[in-house]
């Protein structure tokens, strides 16, 4: 685990830097007290930690859709003081408008961007076949099952070409069958697109499983309790990966450290 | 429905009270109710005057541009109160009210104020359709996910993109019932607001066969307005269903 440490805290600079960020909602909830973190570009980092802990919180902080109660976050050296088009979200319920075809929705970013309708058409064209919906343009959402509607979710964040992916529970909606291929999409997606990716997951095998850094959570008011840089060799394949004894040990030992907050 | 084991097709009852009502018309208990037979009669004989073409084509534009008035101004206001918490507490309370208030009481004065014209009448439609649709849209808004406002935000919408591209079709079935609504109370509205002007439209022609005692056009012209009614009821519940679909997968 030491030597991928080493190899990787080297080189990346922080794309994304949470600042003393705290969070108390209206009816006098703490969600966030004074936590920082620094999320590092080209990697997917993931937040996990026991239910209610405000790792959605957090997510949307740094998205700017609620404000932070104190201090700053910062996007490729910029204070976050709302939406902006260098983050995009994934939203744990898809968030597609229903009303309208999967080429719309994916190309939505774009049309508020004010691009021409053949121009976005033709980018949210490329990213529905990346995202393996091609042949599903004309489609609506209500006629696509779970995975296949985060699918175009997806899609929809990647067309806005943004720097940071903030994904909020993706995968919660999906069932296990569909997580797993989805999973296993998503390696190849990160792969394949130089992009930041926050990732929200209360899954533990899910956050092992992709990847480069892990930051658990601990009970609400939130605290960094460990980080965890799983050492797994990528190259291999999906089931390569999960009979991994590194990937085994990751889980096991993050299991071990979280089962203490849930009692 | 079923007797025995033959189908009664629908609607069949109107069918008893429509042979009850021929009967007690023949009977001439009152003149007030002339046969139904002779009713119908008069409804093809007075459809093709002049006189109604004329009331015909002002009611329908004093109902059309009464319900577009309604519209782009109910559904905007709806939209604004189920979003901001500000807007709803200003303007709820008059909502409310004027949706169960009397209105036809308010008719007179608006026609002091506008005259006896057809600004007053198109005003009085506007007055009868506009609270539902503002409810209704206010209804359909506040059942918005709210991902899907997030989503909006976060894809940097602007306001006037987010209640174009957002706010208005995640409503729309709420709207469209709204709108359906509003029209039934517009019908309301409009020949309510004629037979106070008592000049124009409908409404002269409703105060000529009454104070004629012409009791078979006035039947025949009433019939012809429930018939108007129910054809825009069925029409835009038409319309509803097709916009239904999403209002299931929304949540």
């Amino acid at each position: 685990m030491t030597a991928a440490v080493a190899q990787k805290s080297a080189a990346p600079r922080a794309m994304v830097e949470v600042r003393h960020i705290s969070k108390t909602y209206a009816g006098g909830v703490e969600a966030l007290n004074d936590l920082s973190i620094d999320f590092a570009e080209g990697q997917l980092t993931s937040l996990l930690g026991p239910s209610g802990c405000g790792k959605t919180t957090l997510l949307k902080i740094i998205a700017g859709l609620i404000p932070a109660t104190g201090g700053e976050v910062k996007v490729d050296g910029r204070v976050v003081t709302g939406p902006g088009p260098e983050r995009a979200f994934v939203f744990q319920d898809f968030a597609l408008m229903p009303w309208a075809s999967v080429m719309r929705n994916v190309a939505f970013g774009l049309e508020l961007k004010g691009m021409a309708r053949s121009e976005r058409e033709a980018v949210a064209e490329k990213y529905i076949a990346s995202v393996g919906l091609k042949g599903f343009e004309k489609a609506y959402p209500h006629e696509l099952s779970g995975g296949m509607r985060q699918r175009a979710g997806l899609a929809r964040a990647l067309a806005v070409n943004a720097k940071v992916l903030l994904m909020d529970e993706p995968f919660s909606a999906v069932d296990e069958q569909t997580r797993r291929k989805f999973q296993e999409d998503l390696l190849e997606l990160i792969a394949r697109e130089q992009k930041t990716f926050l990732f929200v997951t209360h899954s533990i095998e899910e956050a092992v499983y992709v990847s480069d850094r892990i930051i658990i959570l601990s009970h609400r008011p939130s605290q960094v309790s460990s980080i965890v840089e799983p050492a797994i060799v990528r190259g291999g394949g999906p089931d390569q990966i999960r009979r991994d004894p590194a990937y085994l040990d990751t889980v096991e030992s993050i299991w071990q450290s979280l089962k203490r907050y849930l009692d | 429905m079923y007797i025995g084991k033959f189908r009664l097709p629908i609607m069949s009852s109107l069918l008893i009270w429509a042979a009850l009502w021929e009967i007690a018309g023949r009977t001439g208990a009152s003149f007030i109710i002339p046969p139904l037979s002779r009713i119908f009669a008069r409804i093809i004989e007075i459809v093709p005057t002049p006189a109604f073409g004329d009331a015909l084509w002002i009611t329908g534009k004093a109902f059309i541009l009464g319900n577009i008035i309604a519209i782009c101004i109910g559904v905007p206001l709806g939209v604004l109160m189920g979003r901001s918490v500000i807007a709803d507490r200003i303007f709820l309370p008059w909502v409310n009210m004027f949706l169960s208030s009397p209105l036809s009481a308010l008719v007179p004065v608006i026609m002091v104020i506008f005259g006896a014209g057809q600004t007053t009448i198109v005003l009085t439609v506007v007055l009868f359709a506009i609270w539902i649709v503002v409810l209704d849209a206010r209804a359909g808004v506040r059942n918005i996910t709210p991902s899907l406002v997030e989503m909006a935000r976060s894809f940097g919408a602007n306001r006037f993109q987010a209640f174009s591209k957002i706010f208005v079709w995640a409503a729309l079935p709420e709207i469209l019932a709204g709108v359906r609504l509003g029209m039934i109370r517009a019908v309301k509205g409009v020949v309510i607001g004629q037979l106070l002007v008592s000049i124009v439209g409908f409404g002269r022609l409703f105060e000529i066969y009454s104070s004629r005692f012409l009791m078979e056009h006035f039947w025949a012209l009433l019939f012809v307005l429930f018939a108007f009614a129910f054809a825009i009821n069925e029409a835009l519940a038409w319309l509803e269903r097709r916009f239904e679909y999403f209002a299931a997968s929304r949540n």
